[in-house]
């Protein structure tokens, strides 16, 4: 038993923990668990130790709660910041049902959290940094205005920095969006290259909501003609381009030139990917190439050449007439010459290709260019504060939560009962699917004209015009608890071909979401749905542009089970 | 709770070593610590680490380390424990190394091993922290700390002729408060001593068109005591201090800080009226007060900086003409003020006019270092620095052009301020009620001081 400054705690925290009769007393034990709450001789321990072995106690009545509350309030403003923490995670998990106290909470220990972020002990401030960041996962507005906090400064060690760069890119917003890109864009000519990288990738980052401007930058840095700025920056542009077309053009009139700076193999990759995928937009995107296949025996990295296959294969579709005499020389050394077996293969197997068709070609090769829709899944969305309260204040935002994952792992046993809960809902969300797919399989058949086309996509506009021109043909009302996750929504809605025309953000009251869908005979059915403020249900209107009612009573019934699945998720 | 404690020196020599709980390898354990923290790549933090006994995993652990004064100081775990209290064990426990062995190094520690282990004999027992403080363990503590007096010229000539007090006496040597804070029995005619420190660490950032973007001010008020404790001791701030964007006290511009925390042993029923603090503190060091200050200082910046670059593309010339302005009052002064100058890459050549001969510039690892000594308040220093970039020489050029090669800047000054506070708070007196048996007054010794954290001018 820890030394808690008097023989008298020891004594109670010993009877409170193991006498039977006390914890069957509810008053007694309530009292007992005051008694050590207003412990007023304790050392700084002493207090961090009385809030770990509170976590235990489960309060059984609100009133008691916001007593026990009231009573620690005063270890929040204590100068010690692991009594801070340790109150703020008791407060957290105490107040699990009540969101407002614990942004409360929140709100008040952003004082002391900043306060240890730039402490002059390195290793406080990192632990602190990382809490922060745990902290603008579930509110991102959090540390806003106090962005200047987290600006790097010359003499801190390398991981702080990194650290500090991550806080920036995720507390972004309208107002300081300038002002930490412009910090960001001084890290990125940093002597040390590590950082450099780091700051360009954070960049790349926040350019997925302010586009223009974080391109410009990246352009100019371009400019430089540094190795390794230039790889890096080429693969943002990759990744970017990916997510939001709305910048192609821009990336596509930067790129010519970049060649000459390239000599990695992740940075020639990207680079091969976007001459690709984008070449007919870049004039001289066929001779950049053309040096590649000058040089490839030259080449060392592997993946390089199979990323070149793909690459002049594509480009050759859209530019013919340039790209055949090279294709051709490409082709011939890799089947005939190349010793690495993966690109042999993909050599050969793009040759048959060609033998098939120019079509057969056309259709495998030529996918969606883009997929901003991939952001929603790759963003983590906001995750409630419930999600890491007890991880608060313990290593596991320090090694951050992947690492945790594979740590524990290792330990197994030990931690597995919360190893446990983080695989949780992923099993849910699989069963949810193949549970979506078995329930389209048995449809099928039973209602056999019935059946929903993939990718019809309306336009908001055509959307609208048809919604106001047509009368609701049913109307239906489902039982619905708590909040609604529209990419969950969303996810589950897609498999069953189910199109989201727009949707409310998580959290707004009322909520609503607009939804399309189309069966094979070209029936529309336009839906809205509406979750009222306070209310437990889930209003569904749908219209449909030919009156059947066979065939909307089939589409309501895959609808219900979709919103019936999400909706059991969340109670 | 922790597993095991060692002490390891900057090379990876383990100093001190302890096992508390027996649960977990042996003395290879620091050494298999310093062999990860030196192979670690780049991106993870060397904070907390981790190492897994593969299958046996009882052998899991967590090392948990802080830097202090060159040593590394460690703990290891094996459960998912709080950082924050484990850190500041860690210091406080360099803290309570430092008072014992009089300061922390790699020599104080060789010398007093012994002292050490029964130190953290008391401290913890079986991983779970007793008591740190100062006071408590006095009572258990047997060992006396070895103390090497390094021969210096210094104390001789404080001694004075015929007994006269010399004027070295009215200044404490800066060594002073490095010594042991538990006096021996024996050595009776130590003298009681208080040093009060009020220090600021002062990080700015300024744009490049001068205007300022972020201020802020983090500030303690430290004290080391080796009056017997139980001694009251009283400690006025500046009357205007206040507390808070709103509150407002005297009728000058005041002095004010966001936000204040106090050591739970302070008193303030003076503090709304007075601003006297009340304490009774332990021997050794506490840090009695902390403030933040930001985005509002009442006096002017200490240095202003008004850089001009011309930048030749055509034949790679670039010249930095920086003109360093230090707007403290006349009186005071800055001391070792170094400036740091990031440069493009591939410069070759330095050629450098400066204003005064004391100063030194030079180039390495990629920057341009300007070394001044000292710069009286009021004045202005500068220096011109011609340089040679060939590899950046871009298309030709439309002449001298004045906007920066990228890669260029920011500056970055690092200074000490002595006898200046940025936030203007000072300490009025440091009166101790002190009991009539003991025969000497007390010395006390008041320190002002400021230093960088980090002042950064964008160019």
């Amino acid at each position: 038993m820890p030394y808690l400054g008097s023989e008298d705690v020891v004594k109670e925290l010993k009877k409170a923990l193991c006498n039977p009769h006390i914890q069957a007393d509810r008053l007694r034990y309530r009292n007992v668990i005051q008694r050590v709450i207003r412990m007023s001789k304790l050392d700084q321990w002493g207090q961090a130790e009385v809030l770990n072995f509170l976590l235990r106690y489960q309060p059984r009545s609100e009133e008691e709660l916001f007593d026990i509350l009231n009573l620690l309030d005063s270890f929040l403003k204590s100068s010690s910041p692991g009594v801070v923490m340790g109150a703020t995670k008791l407060f957290l998990i105490l107040a699990k049902k009540f969101p407002h106290v614990q942004t409360d909470v929140l709100v008040r220990v952003k004082g002391p959290l900043l306060a240890a972020c730039s402490s002059e002990s390195r290793e406080l401030c990192f632990a602190a940094l990382c809490h922060v960041r745990q902290i603008l996962h579930s509110l991102p507005g959090h540390f806003s205005s106090h962005y200047k906090k987290f600006f790097c400064s010359y003499s801190e060690p390398h991981y702080i920095k990194l650290q500090k760069v991550e806080v920036l890119c995720e507390l972004v917003n309208d107002e300081n969006v300038q002002q930490v890109l412009e910090e960001l864009r001084g890290y990125c000519t940093d002597v040390s290259a590590d950082f450099a990288q780091a700051a360009i990738f954070a960049i790349g980052g926040i350019a997925r909501t302010y586009t223009d401007q974080c391109v410009q930058i990246l352009t100019e840095l371009l400019g430089l003609q540094q190795e390794h700025i230039t790889t890096v920056v080429v693969q943002t542009f990759r990744d970017l381009v990916w997510l939001c077309p709305q910048c192609i053009e821009a990336v596509c009139q930067a790129l010519p030139g970049c060649e000459e700076n390239i000599q990695d193999s992740e940075g020639k990759q990207a680079l091969i990917w976007l001459l690709g995928v984008h070449g007919e937009r870049i004039p001289n995107a066929p001779y950049i190439l053309e040096d590649f296949v000058e040089n490839v025996k030259s080449e060392t990295f592997p993946a390089v050449k199979m990323e070149l296959l793909t690459a002049l294969l594509r480009l050759f579709l859209s530019r013919p007439a340039e790209c055949q005499d090279m294709l051709g020389r490409l082709l011939y050394y890799c089947i005939e010459e190349e010793k690495d077996m993966a690109v042999r293969d993909r050599g050969l197997f793009y040759y048959r290709l060609l033998l098939v068709g120019i079509d057969e070609v056309k259709r495998i090769l030529c996918s969606p260019k883009s997929d901003p829709s991939l952001g929603l899944l790759e963003d983590p969305a906001e995750r409630p504060v419930n999600s890491w309260a007890s991880d608060f204040n313990t290593l596991v935002p320090v090694y951050g939560k992947a690492r945790w994952a594979t740590i524990s792992k290792c330990v197994g046993a030990e931690h597995g009962g919360s190893e446990l809960s983080h695989t949780a809902p992923f099993a849910i969300s699989g069963h949810l699917i193949s549970e979506e797919n078995k329930e389209r399989v048995q449809e099928t058949p039973d209602s056999e004209a019935f059946m929903l086309v993939p990718n019809c996509q309306l336009t908001a506009e055509y959307f609208e015009k048809t919604w106001l021109s047509l009368e609701v043909a049913h109307q239906q009302v489902l039982p619905w608890q708590g909040e609604v996750h529209p990419d969950t929504l969303q996810m589950a809605l897609q498999v069953v071909n189910i199109q989201t025309i727009a949707m409310s953000r998580a959290g707004s009251q009322p909520w609503k979401a607009y939804l399309s869908a189309q069966d094979d005979t070209g029936c529309l059915f336009l839906t809205e749905l509406l979750l009222e403020a306070e209310n437990s249900e889930m209003q569904i209107s749908v219209k449909q542009t030919e009156a059947k009612t066979e065939k909307l009573n089939s589409f309501m019934s895959v609808l219900e089970t979709v919103i019936g699945t999400i909706g059991d998720i969340k109670s | 709770m922790i597993s095991q404690f060692f002490i390891l020196s900057s090379k990876g020599d383990p100093l001190i070593y302890k096992d508390f709980r027996g649960d977990s390898g042996g003395r290879d354990v620091a050494e298999l610590f310093y062999r990860k923290l030196t192979g670690l790549p780049g991106d993870e933090s060397p904070v907390v680490m981790v190492t897994t006994g593969g299958a046996r995993h009882h052998d899991d652990r967590h090392f948990i380390h802080i830097r202090h004064s060159g040593l590394y100081l460690v703990a290891t775990t094996s459960e998912n424990i709080s950082p924050f209290s484990l850190l500041e064990l860690l210091s406080r426990l360099a803290i309570l190394l430092g008072d014992y062995c009089g300061s922390l190094s790699e020599g104080t520690i060789s010398r007093n091993v012994a002292l050490v282990y029964e130190l953290l004999d008391e401290v913890l027992d079986y991983g779970y922290v007793q008591t740190t403080s100062t006071e408590m363990l006095r009572n258990f503590i047997q060992t006396e700390a070895v103390v090497s007096k390094p021969f210096s010229l210094f104390d001789l000539s404080s001694v004075g002729l015929f007994g006269a007090e010399t004027q070295q006496s009215k200044v404490a040597p800066s060594s002073a408060a490095s010594r042991p804070v538990l006096s021996s029995r024996s050595d009776q005619s130590q003298k009681n001593e208080v040093f009060l420190d009020v220090v600021e660490r002062l990080s700015v950032l300024i744009a490049s068109n001068g205007s300022l973007l972020k201020v802020d001010v983090q500030g303690e008020i430290r004290l080391k005591s080796f009056l017997p404790s139980g001694s009251e001791m009283r400690i006025g701030l500046t009357e205007e201090f206040c507390v808070g964007k709103s509150e407002l006290r005297g009728y000058g511009p005041g002095i004010r800080v966001d936000e204040v925390s106090f050591h739970s042993s302070v008193n303030l029923d003076e503090f709304e009226s007075h601003r006297i603090l009340r304490l009774q503190p332990p021997q050794g060091e506490l840090t009695v007060m902390r403030y933040q200050l930001s985005d509002d200082l009442p006096s002017p910046l200490p240095f202003r900086l008004f850089p001009s670059v011309q930048w030749d593309r055509g034949s790679g010339r670039l010249q930095v003409y920086l003109k360093l302005r230090c707007d403290l009052p006349p009186k005071s002064q800055a001391l070792n003020i170094r400036l740091h100058l990031p440069l493009p890459r591939g410069v070759v050549s330095l050629s450098q006019e400066l204003s005064s001969p004391e100063q030194k510039a030079e180039l390495g690892e990629g920057a341009l270092r300007w070394d001044l000594p000292r710069v009286q308040g009021g004045s202005q220093l500068s220096g011109l620095f011609q340089m040679d970039v060939p590899g950046l020489s871009g298309p030709p050029s439309h002449g001298p052009s004045t906007s920066a090669p990228l890669g260029l800047g920011p500056a970055s000054l690092s200074f000490e301020l002595p006898r200046h506070t940025c936030s203007g708070l000072q300490v009025r007196f440091l009166r101790l009620s002190f009991r009539p048996c003991s025969n000497a007054n007390p010395h006390k010794w008041v320190r002002h001081l400021s230093h960088s954290d980090a002042y950064v001018i964008r160019i």
